[in-house]
């Protein structure tokens, strides 16, 4: 059952309507394989956090089929869930709970005997031991989503769902956090993160989906997909507004923004040749000074519609 | 490894939260009933009591502390099973509940256990306090253990169903007013007829029937 080169999870044709008529999954088929750390990527509302709950239990899905280590998520529900660790994405938590009680209530709730050792380790390993007998209300909001950590990995799972696990997170967790992913990852815990950063996804994933308006638009090796998404955008301010761009500055792909003070250049950040240096140095030679210049990779949402309109015309 | 066909840790975990939650509130959840009861002696019992004697050979202090207990066991056991659930509805630690291996039987077994032993921990403190100002000779201490316990459930399950279906806090409040305060007069009348061999229309009317 437990072959190693068989998927953790298997997803099919997994679709979800909700009540409002709004269909936030179309027909999602992914697999993720044993002890990798998967990204699942996409704006707001694209549907990551539906995919999530269903294969948690907290949503029921309109049709589709979802396979956790061997067991359905739906007629085995016991064992599949006993695989599986969640923290969601809003911080959740019962105020007047002292933080050891609420973690060792998880562990319960999911039918393991009690072990302080463990939990001890658990706390201590998030940071968290100094505040075993703290109340939740009066920790802060990083401590509390180290608390939910804690939480999800009482019962020792052997999937773990962080739902933006780092949406309103200091540095520090930030970092402990990412520590902690590739610990568990180390330990053979298999991790799906959702995000809707692309950084955070290239620093911390093996693999990523990216997911858009409730469809899967491409599963990749993370090294694939960041050759993929490659667009960058300079941004020049110009110390004299401009009424358009010179006809001298043709070649490059360049348009003025906010009424002529800035000037934007998009290039794809993966080329051998960005085409700034010359671009520069032909601004020079026509006088156009400019005060400030920054870079910016393109946002999610531009990618996405590239690789939608990409995935339409073939 | 296979998970239980019954997740018997799981159901403990809550049942064991909810009796925290209460004890948390121990103070204030069992000094009401205490005061209600005593006030209820100290007002009723000396203003009416004094004139209304004997109801079927029972004396008319003695004769309502049934009727005091029903009465706070269906309040307390709605307002606790709806509150128990409604709860993480609201604060969304639900999600736990939920991807959690366990069924929807072990979860209402979880709530409904809590709500109906905290409920029935308050009738027994009316009815110790009621001995305190009353005389009070249970009959049947089984039989009334029992009738305690299915009513608390019932009303447990009931509440449970409301604390679910409740949109917000003032429908877990409605439900309550709509359905428990006219219910102790019939649940108190009912008491009547089997204690008393009689139950005229001028002891239906006297007895104390809502808060
Ligand atoms: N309970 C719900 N009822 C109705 N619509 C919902 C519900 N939950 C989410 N949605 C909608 O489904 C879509 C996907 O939401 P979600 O899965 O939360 O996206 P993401 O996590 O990617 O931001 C959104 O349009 C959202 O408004
Ligand atoms: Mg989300």
């Amino acid at each position: 059952m437990s072959d190693s080169s068989e998927p953790i999870i298997s997803i099919s044709g997994l679709t979800k309507a909700y009540a409002s008529g709004l269909q936030a999954l179309k027909g999602v088929d992914l697999e993720i394989r044993r002890g990798e750390i998967f990204a699942l990527l996409g704006p707001n509302g694209a549907g990551k956090t539906t995919l999530i709950s269903i294969v948690c239990g907290l949503v029921n899905p309109t049709s589709g089929t979802v396979v956790a280590d061997g067991h359905d998520i739906i007629r085995d529900y016991r064992n599949a869930r006993s695989k599986i660790g969640l923290v969601p994405q809003e911080l959740h938590t019962d105020q007047f709970e002292p933080v050891w009680a609420t973690v060792s209530f998880s562990r319960g709730l999911f039918g393991c005997p009690p072990d302080p050792g463990y939990i001890e380790k658990l706390l201590r390993e998030l940071s968290l031991w100094d505040k075993r007998n703290a109340i939740m209300k009066e920790l802060s909001g990083g401590m509390k989503r180290r608390v939910m950590i804690a939480k999800a990995l009482s019962h020792q799972p052997k999937i773990l769902f962080l739902d933006e696990p780092t949406a309103g997170v200091d540095v520090e967790l930030r970092r402990d956090m990412w520590q902690l992913v590739h610990r568990l990852r180390t330990s053979g815990v298999t991790i799906i993160l959702t995000t809707h950063y692309i950084e955070e996804a290239e620093e911390m994933a093996d693999r990523v989906g990216v997911i858009s308006k409730g469809e899967l638009i491409l599963v990749e090796r993370k090294s694939e997909l960041m050759k993929k998404l490659g667009k960058k955008k300079l941004t020049l301010n110009l110390a004299e507004p401009m009424a358009q761009v010179p006809s001298e500055l043709s070649d490059w792909d360049v348009k003025l923004n906010a009424d002529g003070s800035e000037l934007e250049y998009v290039f794809d950040g993966r080329a051998e040749r960005s085409g700034i240096p010359s671009l520069l140095r032909r601004m020079s030679d026509l006088g156009i000074g400019f005060k400030d210049l920054n870079t910016h990779q393109s946002s999610l949402e531009d990618i996405f519609v590239n690789l939608v309109t990409e995935r339409k015309a073939s | 490894m296979s998970a239980a066909a019954f997740n018997a840790r799981g159901v403990w975990a809550i049942y064991k939260f909810e009796m925290h939650r209460f004890r948390r509130t121990l103070w204030t959840g069992l000094a009401v009933p205490v005061i209600t009861t005593s006030l209820y002696f100290v007002v009723f019992g000396s203003a009416i009591g004094s004139r209304m004697t004997e109801i079927g050979g029972v004396p008319y202090g003695s004769f309502i502390v049934p009727g005091l207990m029903m009465l706070s066991l269906f309040t307390e056991s709605i307002f606790n099973a709806s509150f128990g659930i409604h709860m993480p509805r609201f604060t969304g630690t639900i999600y736990e509940l939920l991807s959690a291996p366990l069924s929807a039987f072990e979860t209402v077994l979880g709530y409904v256990g809590a709500a109906a032993t905290k409920s029935m921990i308050v009738a027994l403190v009316i009815l110790a306090t009621a001995n305190l100002f009353v005389d009070v000779h249970i009959e049947h201490p089984v039989a009334m253990l029992a009738y305690l316990l299915l009513v608390a459930t019932t009303f447990c399950l009931f509440g449970f169903i409301v604390g679910i279906w409740a949109k917000g806090f003032e429908q877990l409040q409605v439900i309550p007013l709509l359905i428990v305060t006219p219910s102790p007069s019939s649940a108190a009348h009912s008491t009547r007829s089997r204690c008393s061999p009689n139950p005229g229309a001028r002891s239906r009317s006297s007895i104390p029937s809502s808060t």
